[in-house]
């Protein structure tokens, strides 16, 4: 191998590295929390909305899913300002994850609902409990413990996904990265240093999710 | 600047025959790395487990784009010029080879021990026990996932753009540098990825509820 590593431009570029892994976090944070509100209004529309919103709840979806999340960045940064509305690249990232995530995350909302069986409401109702306290003694936990593993994992599927917003240069890691690259042409590095950093970012949420799991999630034995 | 003609139209479609042979070669080298992932991950030998599972982390745990930037990078350090083609197809088959290996292992081991055990019993070695007894078993519970995971692969190949290779997304993205008609180009765009995609959705979920009856 003739190749020469030459990392001192990885080391003096690791501030603004580090800022921009802050970026990504932030970027996948919003998605996420957005995404959420999204997805429960949409995964309740879904369960119980007429048949009109059911219909185009899932044309929603599987227009969503089944094509690539760059398209979508795409036609939200350079389509929709011929519609007249011009959105910054920051901007434009964090609305084509929302619309991304949301997708995905209905279905996850859905089946959580779905998880949970009639006669436990009965049950609550028939002990005289408030529609409130239904919800949050008998639905809630069981609900998290059936989605807890699929949100998870669609977060940090999300969390990957932000290194595409860098098409757009909207704020985020891999976007620095390609710029550090072009100014100084040490590619490889660069691109290796980030991947590493990414891996230590799923590496990290990996962690901590199983880890509330194991604490606090346990399905009791059936 | 010039006007989108219906010769804009035709070319992405004639694009759109880069994704899909870039699809089947990854699905290709991702299916037989996935294999080998697969059945190491099953194997007995604990190294063999413990490398396959890093593996699969590695590649589960950064992003496609990452991947796709270094298989275009790393061989060049090695004095190999690779053109984007060839580090698309790299790239995308590294990366399948994880997920399809993942898929597949829980399909194997899906399948009840006591099938294991019956081979064992009947005298058959891990060769012909996996080939005649398992792999059949658990072909039926991986194909399911296994479509699923090509509609991601498909979708994944849009990726290969940013490294240079024309395909389906890097021709829209030229169709729009000449006639900047964004909206109409990426709706089209778009609209031949789901073309392509949306069949094989369907085609997978039915599986999978013929699956869950078939189990039931």
């Amino acid at each position: 191998m003739s190749y020469e590593f030459d990392f001192t431009e990885v080391i003096a570029a690791w501030p603004e590295l580090l800022a921009a892994l802050g970026d990504t976090l932030m970027l996948s944070a919003l998605a996420m929390i957005i995404g959420m509100a999204v997805s429960v209004i949409g995964a309740l529309g879904k369960t119980s909305g007429p048949a009109w919103l059911r219909w185009l709840i899932n044309e929603y979806i599987e227009l969503i899913r089944n094509t690539p999340l760059l398209i979508q960045i795409f036609l939200v940064y350079f389509g929709l300002p011929v519609l007249g509305l011009k959105l910054s690249s920051n901007e434009a990232a964090l609305l084509a994850l929302v619309v991304n995530v949301g997708a995905y995350g209905i279905e996850i909302i859905r089946a959580g609902i779905e998880s949970i069986r009639k006669g436990q409401i009965e049950a609550g109702k028939a002990l005289g409990l408030r529609p409130m306290q239904i919800f949050c003694l008998i639905i809630l936990k069981p609900a998290i413990q059936a989605i807890y593993p699929s949100l998870t994992s669609l977060f940090i599927m999300l969390m990957l996904n932000t290194s595409v917003c860098s098409v757009i240069a909207a704020s985020e890691l891999t976007a620095v990265a390609s710029n550090i690259q072009s100014r100084n042409f040490r590619s490889f590095e660069i691109y290796f240093v980030v991947t590493l950093l990414y891996l230590a970012l799923s590496g990290f949420f990996w962690t901590i999710f199983t880890t509330i799991e194991r604490r606090f999630l346990r399905q009791p034995a059936r | 600047m010039r006007a989108l003609g219906s010769a804009d139209i035709v070319y992405l479609v004639m694009a759109a025959r880069w994704t899909l042979l870039l699809s089947l070669v990854a699905f290709l080298g991702g299916g037989l790395g996935g294999v080998l992932i697969a059945l190491a991950r099953t194997s007995g030998y604990t190294w063999l487990r413990i490398v396959s599972a890093g593996y699969i982390k590695l590649f589960q745990g950064t992003p496609l784009l990452m991947q796709l930037f270094l298989a275009f990078f790393v061989p060049g350090l090695f004095g190999w010029a690779v053109d984007p083609w060839a580090a698309a197809a790299l790239g995308l088959s590294l990366h399948a080879s994880a997920f399809l290996g993942e898929i597949w292992r829980g399909a194997i081991e899906a399948v009840p021990r006591g099938q294991w055990e019956a081979a064992t019993s009947l005298g058959l070695r891990y060769g012909p026990t996996m080939a005649l007894i398992i792999r059949p078993l658990a072909t039926k519970i991986a194909i399911p996932p296994t479509v699923g995971f090509m509609v991601e692969l498909i979708k994944g190949t849009s990726l290969t753009s940013i490294i240079g290779f024309v395909e389906l997304s890097r021709a829209a993205q030229i169709v729009n540098n000449a006639t900047y008609r964004a909206f109409t180009i990426f709706a089209v765009t778009a609209l031949i990825y789901y073309l392509i995609c949306r069949p094989l959705s369907v085609y997978g979920s039915k599986l999978e509820q013929r699956l869950r009856i078939d189990t039931r």
